[in-house]
């Protein structure tokens, strides 16, 4: 790690003012990307300015028949919360099988987001659910929000303050996990959604979070599961690398995606 | 923990008296320790696997805040530091030495791995350190790289080390080619089999640490060292060092988190930072990061082999042929020419009797970190090839796994293999059906119809292992290239007030020494377990030492007992004198010395406070104090062995192998510590089954840069990933120590990467599929399977 300055600022304004002052700043939230980063010395900010604990950021409620989560809420906290649990148990599910315990009790669904990991599971349902992400700015839809891997529509300085969950039907997260790091080698989340349409979106492709919308109009078609296995999905979607092939990514993301979907039927 | 601990017995299952200490954060390891004056070191490492240096411009990292000093390899040996010592003298077939490439501390004009260190910056803190390191600018120019072991033989292949063509180190072999040739010509089944084993990281918990004390006053100089053999280290780095003599050399290592090997060579960094505090007049310390540990700690494994088995028509195996290309890295490290050769082909006949069996190795260099023992060094790489070829063999002849094993098993011992080794004692049939019955292998049929049923493909591999431990006798190994010096030394103090220190030169780092050699004597005095100190690891306080690997507790254990049996028979001396009986009438049960001859008994600390009062008995005759040496020297090897039976379900549609259970039946001989021992098994196992599903170092093979270099792509076991062990012991005692013992601390590691491979060919009815067993690799195969 190189030498850095720390400071937890009391309110979301002067964090804004932390940030806008110094352009070499940089926001911690959970830490669970970012000190890794550090600790190999691959980026050298001048200073951390932590968000974690910032009131703002930390609230789960309803909001209609959809729920509102906090950025600063940590992966355990959403799997553990009877809101989520109860309006999105597929999403309290996906949080609980992130990482290992130490990273569920620090990691944030704000920091998982704003990083936007190509392995990483949150992406997949905010995309797949049509969640919307407050910032301090302005309201994003998910569509407008990813964009490639580790590249997000966040301006410098912008903070993500919450991610808001429309209610949905029915849906499922499966994580096919990469033996090594246990992030995903591959990962879906199926949804059917309020309107009844459904959503598949792929994390691990390599190329970040993407739909599946050949599957998705099979699907609300009316026909059936079994015939996904032929339904396409464009190989230009996946990158391969020691863990596994293009070819046998696409293909696991085909097998899991069927297996949700039986699921949730 | 003041509790009052009973007294020991040899075979119970105390819990280990060290780990309250260690689990609670109160172990105390060399990065805890830091000195007055202490400066901190790190090394600039080469980002290429092969270069050569044009230059080294140190001009801006001098200016940094904090930074004392900047060495280079050039600067390290022109002020006398040698190259690394190789800790093997191994000769070719046609007689001439292995071909050693020079091994630098620092690089002095090439750079042969990724991660090999160029300089050594010593500074104030080790961030400034770092910070300096990061600027300090040297120029590469780059070669073309080879990490493939077959590539690497080819005539036109880069060179590493100038002189050794085809970057052949050594070509060495074993037994017998023409006994072979003939077994072969008279055989009417044979199999063929090629693997690759491959290689591992050993990722011990705590990294690698030195933290070096000069005192150029009566140049003496102290090291604390995470090592697995502190002792044994000081005549190495005595010598490397130019020190007077080992006397002005003290070597130290506290508590050492893990090594499984790789923390028993004598390493580049070590020497360099050693060399640097002398240089420098001040404490120099250097704790490696885990991204260094990667790089740089040996690694083990990586064999290509192929090997033929010659049979008879009922499936007896008649002769074995074997060849194998050994990855020595970029250097030959400490052990790694005994390792591939000795400690490997030696044990190639398995538990079998194979009248022909000729094996060669030949050694070969590669642009990749240097290769050493690593948890069960050479044997898990025989067990797993004649493992495999058993099972070929079965499927061969068309009988079951477990008749090819029986039909061709070891009945008689001592039996002497055709190489080098004398098997003393075992049981392999009454193992096989042990473990059998724990796996309950007649209901598998039944098991795989309910997998069926689900969709999964599963199945049953064995694999009856043989190994060779409690290293010694040093005779043999000095014949075969080795140094000697395979015995080990126990000496125990007993104090006047009744404490009791017991000194030896084997080296705990996880096998929970604290407690077995407490057993031991505890039971041989009949005194409380926490009346005992177990002292290890310090060349100032132990008298002789070799270290601790090879799973050789029993040699230090046995020199423990005979120090036991020279203090309960100097007690004895002193209690006739005491009670004023005959020598003869006296005997010691207990704790107690007692005479039928007097209704008196005295303890074993009245004893000890008479041995030191040296007031009731004639000094002339016993000497006063109650101290003693012994150093033990194995007569044999000792050869543990056992059954492993793993079943695995497979998912046929992402490729994914599960280890649905594990059962193995052990002959460790006497069991001084079943809890301790059973924990050995566990972790042996898990890195077993680790090797053979998850683990594996992948080198780029076009720029030879490590890609698993971290957790992220490094599968390590978890343990959310096994099934629960079940485990039994068959134990036959080995003659060639007194507490019949014959070692654990590798065995799950040997037994386990065959189980669990011959078990992924059994669900899936082919003939062999390289480690690891990865999920892409197998759902190749299953498609491959369905189409067919
Ligand atoms: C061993 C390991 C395993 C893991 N496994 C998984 C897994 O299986 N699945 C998975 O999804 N993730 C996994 N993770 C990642 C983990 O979920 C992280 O917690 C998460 O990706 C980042 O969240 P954080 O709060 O820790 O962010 P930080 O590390 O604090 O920050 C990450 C980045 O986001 C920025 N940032 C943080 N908060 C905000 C905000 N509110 N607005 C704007 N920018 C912000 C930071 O500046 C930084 O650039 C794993 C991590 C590790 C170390």
């Amino acid at each position: 790690m190189y030498d850095l300055g720390y400071s937890r600022p009391a309110t979301l304004a002067k964090a804004l003012e932390l940030l806008q002052q110094d352009d070499l700043a940089q926001l911690v939230s959970g830490g669970q990307t970012l000190m890794p980063v550090l600790r190999a010395r691959l980026a050298a900010p001048s200073q951390l300015v932590d968000i974690a604990r910032l009131d703002d950021l930390r609230q789960i409620c309803t909001i209609g028949a959809g729920i509102e989560i906090g950025a600063g809420m940590t992966h355990a906290e959403v799997a553990a919360s009877p809101v989520v649990r109860a309006h999105l148990p597929a999403l309290a599910a996906l949080a609980g099988g992130i990482g290992d315990a130490q990273i569920r009790h620090r990691g944030t669904i704000g920091g998982s987001i704003a990083n936007n990991d190509p392995a990483a599971c949150y992406p997949s349902a905010v995309l797949a659910l049509g969640a919307r992400v407050q910032t301090n700015l302005r309201m994003l839809d998910a569509e407008a929000f990813f964009a490639g891997m580790f590249a997000t529509a966040l301006e410098p300085g912008e903070i993500v303050t919450a991610v808001h969950f429309p209610a949905c039907a029915v849906a499922c997260y499966l994580k096919f996990r990469n033996p090594a790091s246990r992030f995903a080698l591959v990962g879906v989340f199926a949804a059917r959604l309020a309107s009844d349409e459904h959503r598949i979106a792929i994390i691990g492709g390599g190329n970040g979070v993407f739909r599946w919308h050949e599957a998705e109009r099979h699907l609300d078609r009316g026909a059936g599961v079994d015939g996904l296995d032929t339904v396409p999905l464009d190989l230009a979607n996946f990158t391969g690398d020691i863990h596994g092939s293009a070819d046998y990514r696409r293909h696991v993301a085909k097998v899991i995606t069927r297996r949700a979907l039986t699921q949730m039927a | 923990m003041n509790e009052t601990v009973a007294n020991g017995k040899f075979g119970q299952s105390v819990k280990r008296v060290e780990d309250a200490r260690l689990i609670t954060g109160r172990g105390r390891f060399v990065d805890d320790l830091v000195f007055p004056g202490q400066t901190y070191a790190a090394f600039v490492r080469s980002p290429y696997a092969h270069a050569t240096i044009a230059g080294i411009d140190l001009a801006s990292a001098q200016d940094m805040p904090g930074v004392i000093r900047i060495l280079t390899g050039r600067e390290l040996a022109d002020a006398g530091l040698p190259p690394l010592p190789s800790g093997w003298n191994l000769s070719s077939i046609d007689g001439t030495p292995a071909r050693v490439g020079l091994h630098h501390a620092l690089a002095v004009d090439a750079i042969r791995f990724v991660g090999e260190p160029v300089a050594l910056v010593i500074a104030e803190t080790r961030d400034q350190a770092r910070d300096a390191a990061d600027t300090v600018l040297v120029e590469y120019q780059e070669l073309p790289t080879v990490v493939d072991l077959a590539a690497a033989i080819a005539d036109d292949a880069p060179q590493l080390h100038d002189g050794i063509a085809q970057n052949r180190a050594f070509e060495w072999e074993i037994g017998s080619s023409a006994a072979v040739e003939a077994a072969f010509a008279g055989a009417t089944r044979r199999v063929t089999l090629s693997l690759r084993n491959n290689r591992l990281i050993p990722n011990a918990i705590e990294p690698r640490a030195i933290n070096v004390q000069w005192s150029a006053f009566d140049e003496a100089m102290t090291i604390y060292l995470t090592h697995q053999n502190p002792i044994g280290m000081r005549g190495f780095f005595a010598i490397m060092l130019g020190l007077p003599s080992e006397n002005n050399l003290r070597v130290v290592s506290p508590d050492v988190g893990g090594g499984f090997g790789s923390k028993a060579p004598a390493y580049a960094e070590e020497f360099a930072v050693a060399f640097a505090a002398k240089m420098l007049d001040r404490p120099v310390k250097w704790t490696a990061e885990r991204s260094e540990s990667f790089l740089t700690d040996a690694h083990g494994r990586d064999h290509l082999t192929t090997a033929e088995l010659a049979m008879d028509d009922n499936g007896r195996f008649l002769g074995l042929r074997v060849h194998t290309l050994a990855n020595l890295g970029a250097y030959i490290s400490t052990s790694n020419a005994l390792v591939v050769s000795y400690m490997y082909a030696t044990m190639l006949s398995g538990q079998y009797a194979i009248p022909a069996i000729h094996a060669r190795v030949e050694g070969v260099y590669t642009n990749t970190c240097p290769v050493d023992a690593y948890r069960g060094a050479g044997r898990p790489e025989a067990a797993y090839l004649i493992e495999r070829l058993a099972n070929l063999a079965a499927r061969e002849i068309g009988v079951d796994q477990a008749e090819i094993r029986r039909r061709n098993f070891i009945r008689e011992f001592p039996y002497q293999t055709p190489l080098i080794y004398c098997y003393d004692s075992g049981d392999y049939e009454g193992c096989l059906d042990a473990a059998l019955g724990l796996a309950d292998y007649a209901g598998f049929e039944a098991r795989k119809a309910e997998s069926q049923a689900r969709g999964k493909l599963r199945g049953i591999g064995l694999s009856a292992y043989v190994e060779a431990c409690g290293i010694g006798p040093s005779k043999l190994l000095a014949s075969l290239g080795g140094g000697g010096a395979m015995w080990e030394s126990c000496e125990i103090r007993v104090q006047p007030g009744g404490s009791i220190e017991v000194l030896t030169g084997a080296h705990n780092h996880g096998q929970g020494h604290q407690t077995v050699y407490a057993q031991i004597v505890s039971e041989r005095f009949g005194v409380p377990m926490d009346s005992i100190n177990v002292v290890q690891g310090d060349t100032d306080r132990i008298q002789a030492g070799t270290g601790t690997y090879g799973s050789r507790a029993s040699v230090g254990l046995s020199a423990a007992v005979h120090s036991c049996d020279k203090i309960v028979a100097k007690g004895r001396a002193i209690v006739a004198h005491m009670l004023e009986v005959n020598l003869a009438d006296v005997v010691f049960a207990d704790g107690i010395y007692s005479s039928a001859a007097s209704n008196r008994t005295v303890a074993f600390v009245e004893m000890a406070q008479a041995a030191h009062g040296a007031a009731s008995f004639p000094t002339d005759q016993i000497e006063p104090g109650l101290v003693a040496t012994s150093f033990f020297d194995p007569p044999n090897f000792t050869y543990p062995a056992g059954v492993h039976v793993c079943e695995v379900e497979i998912d046929p549609e992402t490729g994914v192998v599960e280890v649905v259970a594990f059962n193995a039946a052990d002959d460790f001989g006497n069991v001084a510590n079943p809890l301790i021992v059973e924990g050995q098994v566990h972790g042996g196992v898990t890195q077993g089954i680790a090797q053979a599903l998850w683990e594996n170092a992948i080198y780029d093979p076009d720029n030879a840069q490590l890609m698993t270099a971290s957790y992220m792509d490094y599968g390590m076991p978890r343990a959310d990933s096994l099934p629960e062990f079940g485990l039994c012991f068959w134990p036959s005692p080995t003659p060639v120590n007194p507490l019949g013992m014959k070692g654990c601390g590798e065995a799950g590691a040997i037994g386990a990467p065959p189980a669990v491979i011959n078990a992924v060919c059994d669900a899936l009815g082919v003939d062999h599929v390289d480690m690891p067993a990865s999920p892409e690799k197998i759902w190749q195969l299953c498609r491959a399977r369905e189409v067919s």
